[in-house]
């Protein structure tokens, strides 16, 4: 304990008798700048917060289908098989900013109708994409972990093999697999980010033309506040189930 | 007497290992046969082979007269008419024991749930677990476990039940209290087919024991006669480990 504060005393010192600490205080942490910008960027929170809520689920269902193809046994399903595996590796093989890039400019570019040209749906599509071949990978380590008994035991019963993935396979893998699914969340939360490339208005969009206009950056530090102010509770929530758990 | 379970001719292997070579046996209704036979020699692979979990390559399973193992036959309908019971008991480990035996009733095949739960507390409460519905399995000892595992497994109510070494992962002072079980079902007239390594427990309430070796069933006949006059060089052998072992 005395060890931390000694260390941080000793970095807030550095700072603060720094040459350059007077401009960045005023640049990076202005009270009358962070006052200015704050209502406009919690406005564009709203968005991010939308956003991931709706990505999330989009995530957790698509994610899904993804393990159950990659895990299908039928000889007719290779396609099925073969196409979730290049869409894994295809899309955990590419940097999320890419993705949001080539789906955000790549879609409307091609013309056809029918296809959405909003940019907040092109971001979260991009975004569900890229992190439901994450999830994929999470919800099958867990359908694996599940001892092959247990699947016996349902056949066994007479519960159909739908029956028994969802009654008996799933319930346990999903428990072993919260945290790491959490996880990926929290990484969601703050690449939602990644849509203001794409134009909308989301908190970093916001707070970077609030930060060019004035040629000041505590808009910048307004908006990391808020995208703490989510992952923060919801990585203190993982650790509180990985204690409970382990209990 | 016409027989519940029917195999003839019964051959499985996994690749290039060759576990069933052949196997014909009879179960007839409210008989309890004993498979008895080294680890390996196939007792496990044929039980699930009759209860469907594993498609044979050759040979026919007959169920109450009817060809289960026919690629026409809906494999879900013939699992609910056997029950089954595993080495390592299998329960479900999210589940209370109330639970574990009301699942596929409830969610399976559509019954009734104040019925169906009503029916698995009996089972339970038949079995000694009064008391223990609501406990997970981690919560109960094996033998505990093992009970609820042949209750799960009569919550269907089946025509024969399959019983795989159900003792084999228990503790010997816990293995008593699983026996109990079987005998008491043995009792009521079940038809069961007992794959096991307690062989005074197979004397005992088996009315036939069938030596299982290599995948053939070399020998069958009366407990009495099998365990002191066997007749094939293989039983002789096996007995003999046995009985050097302490076992017999």
């Amino acid at each position: 304990m005395t060890s931390t504060v000694a260390v941080l005393g000793l970095l807030v010192t550095v700072v603060v008798t720094s040459e350059g600490w007077s401009n960045v205080r005023e640049t990076f942490f202005s009270p009358t700048d962070f006052a200015d910008a704050f209502p406009a960027v919690l406005d564009g929170f709203w968005l991010d917060v939308k956003l991931f809520v709706i990505v999330e689920i989009a995530v957790l269902v698509l994610g899904l289908a993804v393990a159950l193809a990659r895990l299908s046994r039928t000889p007719a399903l290779f396609p099925l098989r073969l196409l979730s595996a290049i869409f894994v590796d295809v899309l955990r093989g590419v940097p999320t900013i890419l993705v949001v890039y080539l789906i955000g400019f790549g879609i409307p570019a091609l013309m056809l109708s029918g296809l959405p040209t909003d940019p907040v749906v092109l971001g979260g599509i991009a975004l569900t994409l890229a992190y439901s071949a994450y999830v994929g990978e999470v919800y099958r380590a867990g359908i694996e972990s599940v001892h092959p008994g247990q699947r016996s035991a349902a056949l066994a019963v007479g519960l159909t093999e739908g029956q028994a993935l969802r009654h008996v396979v799933l319930p346990q893998a999903v428990r072993r697999v919260a945290p790491p699914l959490l996880n990926d969340f929290i990484s969601l939360q703050k690449d939602v980010a990644l849509v203001s490339i794409l134009g909308p208005l989301e908190a970093f969009r916001v707070a970077q033309i609030e930060a060019s206009s004035n040629f000041v950056y505590t808009p910048l530090v307004a908006a990391a506040l808020l995208y703490l102010c989510v992952t923060v509770p919801l990585a203190r929530l993982l650790d509180r189930w990985e204690r409970s758990r382990r209990r | 007497m016409s027989a519940v379970l029917e195999i003839r001719g019964v051959t499985k292997a996994y690749g290039e290992r060759t576990v069933l070579r052949g196997v014909d046996l009879e179960v007839a209704e409210h008989a309890a046969v004993a498979l008895i036979g080294a680890s390996g020699s196939g007792k496990s692979t044929l039980l699930r082979c009759i209860d469907l979990l594993e498609e044979i390559d050759d040979g026919d399973v007959l169920l109450d007269g009817e060809v289960v193992t026919d690629p026409s036959v809906e494999p879900v309908a013939v699992r609910r008419r056997l029950g089954m019971v595993f080495q390592a008991f299998n329960l479900f480990p999210h589940l209370t024991a109330l639970q574990n035996v009301a699942l596929a009733p409830v969610r399976g095949h559509g019954a009734n749930r104040a019925e169906t739960e009503a029916h698995a507390r009996e089972l339970l409460v038949r079995f000694g677990l009064e008391g223990r519905e609501d406990e997970h399995p981690d919560r109960l000892s094996g033998g505990q476990q093992q009970r609820v595992a042949i209750a799960r497994a009569l919550a269907t109510r089946p025509r024969a039940l399959l019983l795989d070494e159900v003792t084999s992962a228990l503790d010997p002072e816990l293995v008593g209290e699983v026996l109990e079980a079987i005998r008491e079902l043995k009792a009521e007239g079940m038809t069961m087919l007992i794959a096991t390594h307690e062989m005074s427990f197979a004397r005992e309430v088996a009315d036939e024991v069938c030596f299982l070796h290599d995948g053939l069933i070399v020998e069958r006949g009366e407990p009495d006669r099998i365990f002191t006059a066997p007749s094939q060089p293989e039983t002789q052998r096996f007995l003999r480990r046995l009985l050097q072992a302490g076992r017999l």
